[in-house]
Parts: C-alpha cells; structure tokens; sequence
C-alpha cells in the first residue's frame, strides 16, 4: 500500500526525532569545564562525561533510565499523571502556560520519571527527574509519582533507585509542593521499615526539597563525581554570611569528606555498582558483568 | 507604651496614644472625660476591627513577623506548667533556635518543640532570628524520638523564616537533618500537633511540622518560599513580594480552605501581639480538644491515619 500518506509519513516521523536529538543543539557542544568543543554524537557515545576532563553533563530522564535498565522487561509506571494549576498561579507568566512549554520542550508530562525493570538482572524501580522540566522541581506530580514507585517497590519486594537532579520545590504549587517533602519521606520510611533498599543517586544539582527529603534518605546516598548538592543555593550563602565560600564547596567531593554521600561513582560505573551494591543488599548472587562493548567508555 | 508597629497600625496606634494622654491629663471623677475616653474605646475597636478585615496576604505577612508577637516560650510559659527545658543534639552542639522540652498541659504530660525568636538584639544574634542549623532538627529529632519512648504527645510550635543558609549547616548536612526528620515524624508511635504560631518558613518549618492535626493561628503564614525569596526568583526582584504572597497563598484562612490545614485558631482583636494572654488561652483550647481526639486512636490507627494524611497531599489524583 504506497500511497501518498507512506511517502509522507515516515519523513515526518523522521524529521521529528531528528529534530529532537540534532537540530536544536547542533552537532558540537562546548564542555563547559574544560571548553573542549566535543563532537556530539561521539559525547554521546561516552555517555554525555567529557572525554577531555571527566566532567559529567547533565542527560535527561529517559536517557537516563535507557542507560541504567537492561533493555528488556522495561515497564513504565504512572506516566498519564498531570499536573493541574490548582492555585491558578500567575507571575510574569501563568504557571498553565509554563506547564505547557515545558511539556513540549521534554515531551514529559512533568518531571518525574518511573520505570520498573532490571539492572544487571537484578529486579528494581527506578525513577529519575527530568531536570529540563521547569528545573527538576517537585510539585504534586513528582511527589504522588515517587511514592507510588515505592509502593511498587513495597508490593514487588524489590529495591528502589531514584536519579535526582532537582532546583527544589516547585513554587508555583506553594504549600503542595512543601508537603511533597514529608509525602516522599513518609514513603520512603515505609519502605525503610519493610527493609527494602533504596538508593539515592544524585546528580547535578539537587537543592532545596528534594535534597531534604528523599534524595538524602538513601540507605546508600550515591553522587556523580562534580555535582552541585545542597540545601541553599550557594548565592544564597553567600549573601547571607557576606563571605567567599570554600573552594569546591557543595560538591560531591565535598559532600562525601563532609560524611553526607556514602562514594561518588563515575556514569560509567554507576550501573554495574548499583546492581552488584543492590544484589548484595537482596541476598542475590553477583550479577554477571555487561559484555564490555555495551555501554562502557573507551579507557 | 511600644515603638514598633507596622504601617497599616499606625491609626491605631495614633487613637490609642490620644486615649492614653486623656487618661493622664484627665481627672478620674470627671465625667466628661471618662464618656470620651469609652468613646475613643470603642472607636478604636472598631477601627482595628475594620483595618484587620481588610488585610493583603502580605500584610498579614509582616503581622506573622512582628517582632511583639509571642514566641514558643511565651506560649510555653501561659499554656504549660512544670517545663524542663532539654538541651542539644549529642552530636555537636545546642542550637537556641529551636527550643524544646517536657512539660504538662493541664494534668497530661507533653513534649514541647519550637522555633525561638529574640527580642533584643543579643537575644536575636543568640537565636539566630529563629533560623535553625542542623543541630537545632537533631535535636527536635532526639527530643521527638524520646516522646515516643516515654508516651508523650509532641506539641510543636512553628515560627521561623527558614532554615539558616550558612557555610557550617551545609558541611554538617542541613539537607539530611532536616529530612531525616521529615521521615521520623512520619512515623512517631505518638501524637504530634504542629501550629504554626508565627512564620511557618519551608523546610525549616516542615522539619519540625510533620504531624496528625497542623493549627495555624489567624495571621500566621506557611509557605514553600518567603514572597521576598518567591518574587525574587519568579519575579527577578524581591520588589514584588506583596504579589508572591497573594499568588503563593499563605494565609491560614486559604490553606485551611485548600484542605491543609486542621483549624484556624482565632487571635486577639488586631493581632496576637495585642494580647499575649489571650492568644495562649485560645491555642491551649484547641491544644486540649486536639490531644483528645488523638488519645482515642491506637497508635497504630494514629500512625496509619498520618500515613494516609500525609501522602494524600495533593489531592486531585
């Protein structure tokens, strides 16, 4: 059947998802530590870490989970849910308006992403925040879609992995989004109290109520190497205490001298670490490593 | 008889001064001066009664912040007997921003947590403006887990701008006090009433906020971000804080009508700050109504009710 509508058809489809992973970006990208102009497709190839200095550039949440997860038995979990303007708020836009913009330029419907699956074979939930969705920033969405991930986990008895990357509560949703803070915590010490693992990886940045609620109440509290973490941003401090922060201060470095992070872990590691930490933890057998060609950056 | 008061008091205080001078120049026995003085009473009534009905999100703001307001130990004082106050987190330090103890309400045996503001300068400086670090949540965290042991209720007072931004609570885990905290409060076998008596700041507030019945007295506020700090980051200028209050919500009236809030509990005609004794004498009413509705719930009931509470926000799914 090659009618028109064929001919038409897959080079819209076609130029779509070109758009998405080119045309906006352009196919080189300047490292924003070292100034590297890096070749984009190739970047990719080394899961978005700067080949030149190891810095790790900020990646999406389903580009993230598509790293982490084994490719099969994939399974989203609550992705209709949808944030309503209950407030009706309006600053120098309407929140709606955000909303809708913001849709768009991710394709997310707000910035929480839940997936169940497998990491090396080891049975998990993992859910991962879009930080191009209005800055990662948890309102109701964010908070009723990360408890009903660990009730998965509760239910199917399997270990939880969160990947935040969050500015913090979403203050368009006010006092929602503060009490998405003791909603997520309250999950969460469930799930502590049934002895389920869960595992708190941070990623630059997370701030505000999301540093102080769930990503900071992992059994293991896990960083990217380089990524801003804390609870007040450092202009913040600055202003308040009127003097120079300390050199890599609120870094995963920084967090993990300071006794905050249990290890910071390459991109490149974070999946064979996780299974083998999560197997250990399950009572399960050391998962069987990837074939090296898989995922893994040139040394 | 005070220096401070807000713009919107000012005719206030302007007939209360004139009040106050006819009284001294006056002669008790003379009659005239006595029907002017009721006059002037019950004018001045009527006129705070009017001005306070009419108040912005952001007026109340600035009443919620008044530096005559009562603070967690002056409610301590009127609304408990027989307090011992309890000092720091074992770990590093005592923070005087928090500040927490046992005591009793009426016969029953409580621990009481809250946010501690100053009045003079020193005081202030001591308590860091009511801004805690993370020894101040370790603390309420220890003093919350002992309640548990020992089968007291928890009364929290909630009145802080925000937990302190500063170098020293980032190196000690300010993040991890205070969401520990909100996991451990999740789970108390004990009752927890939380009320936000002046400022209920962020996180800050939350970190000593989780609880089973949340009060707020009328001119209190509770938000996610002060409107200085939500009109700075949306707005680009902390200039439009007043449009930041209105647009966050913060008052105790909405948020009750918005389903977070238990009860508001009336203050004192123009503001707690006009009649400490009063304002206590409301909050221990509803103290006592509260506790009892929660001491008929088993502890287990108790626990799952605040579960089902707490991951219920928001509501709309």
């Amino acid at each position: 059947m090659s009618s028109w509508l064929d001919k038409i058809m897959p080079s819209m489809i076609r130029s779509d998802s070109a758009q998405k992973s080119v045309v906006p970006e352009g196919l080189w990208k300047k490292c924003p530590r070292c100034d590297a102009v890096l070749y984009r497709p190739e970047l990719e190839k080394n899961l978005d870490v700067c080949p030149k200095c190891q810095y790790h550039h900020r990646i999406g949440a389903r580009r993230r989970i598509d790293l982490f997860l084994d490719p099969d038995d994939r399974l989203e979990i609550s992705a209709e849910l949808e944030p309503v303007d209950r407030l009706k708020f309006k600053d120098s836009k309407r929140y709606r308006d955000r909303l809708v913009s913001n849709q768009k330029a991710t394709g997310e419907k707000d910035a929480l992403v839940v997936f169940s699956g497998k990491v090396q074979s080891v049975p998990v939930v993992v859910t991962a925040f879009e930080f191009n969705f209005l800055g990662g920033s948890m309102g109701a969405v964010v908070g009723e879609k990360f408890v009903r991930a660990a009730n998965v986990s509760i239910k199917e008895n399997v270990p939880l992995v969160c990947f935040s990357a969050s500015g913090g509560a979403r203050m368009q949703e006010a006092l929602a989004s503060l009490m998405q803070m003791a909603k997520t915590a309250a999950a969460l010490e469930r799930m502590k109290q049934k002895g389920i693992p869960f595992i708190s990886v941070l990623t630059d940045p997370v701030f505000g109520g999301v540093s102080a609620s769930l990503a900071m109440l992992g059994d293991l509290n896990v960083a990217e190497p380089g990524a801003l973490i804390g609870f007040a941003g450092p202009r913040v401090i600055e202003q308040t205490v009127r003097e120079k922060l300390p050199d890599g201060f609120q870094r995963s470095e920084f967090l993990l001298e300071h006794g905050v992070v249990d290890m910071i872990v390459h991109r490149s590691e974070l999946r064979p670490r996780i299974a083998s930490i999560l197997a250990k933890l399950c009572g399960l057998p050391q998962p069987a490593a990837d074939s090296p060609t898989a995922i893994l950056p040139e040394a | 008889m005070n220096a401070y008061y807000l713009d919107f008091e000012q005719p206030i205080v302007e007939l209360e001064a004139k009040i106050e001078e006819l009284r001294l120049v006056g002669n008790s026995s003379d009659l005239n001066i006595n029907e002017e003085i009721n006059r002037l009473k019950s004018k001045c009534v009527s006129l705070t009664e009017s001005i306070y009905a009419d108040l912005s999100s952001w007026d109340i703001a600035r009443v919620a912040r008044h530096p005559k307001r009562p603070y967690t130990l002056d409610y301590i004082q009127h609304i408990f007997t027989d307090f011992d106050e309890l000092h720091g987190d074992r770990l590093y330090a005592d923070d005087a921003s928090i500040v927490g103890g046992i005591a009793r309400l009426d016969d029953r045996p409580v621990m009481v947590i809250g946010h501690q503001k100053g009045r003079s300068v020193q005081e202030k400086v001591k308590r860091n403006f009511g801004m805690p670090k993370p020894e101040g949540y370790r603390k309420a965290c220890r003093l919350m887990e002992m309640a548990e042991r020992f089968r007291l209720p928890i009364i929290s007072l909630i009145d802080t701008p925000g937990a302190y931004p500063g170098i020293g609570a980032e190196e000690r885990g300010q993040s991890e006090a205070i969401a520990r905290n909100l996991a451990v409060m999740s789970r108390l076998r004990t009752p927890i009433i939380s009320t936000i008596i002046g400022e209920g700041g962020s996180g800050g507030a939350l970190a000593i906020g989780v609880c089973d019945i949340l009060y707020m007295l009328q001119y209190s506020t509770y938000a996610v971000i002060s409107p200085e700090g939500c009109a700075s980051i949306l707005w680009k200028s902390a200039e439009y804080a007043e449009q930041a209050a209105e647009a966050m919500g913060i008052t105790a009236p909405r948020l009750e009508s918005l389903g977070f809030v238990e009860r508001v509990i009336n203050e004192p005609l123009g503001g707690a700050h006009r009649n400490h004794e009063l304002a206590c004498a409301n909050l221990k009413v509803a103290l006592r109504d509260g506790l009892e509705r929660l001491q008929k719930l088993s502890l287990d009931e108790l626990v799952e009710e605040r579960y089902q509470r707490l991951t219920s926000f928001d509501r709309f799914f």
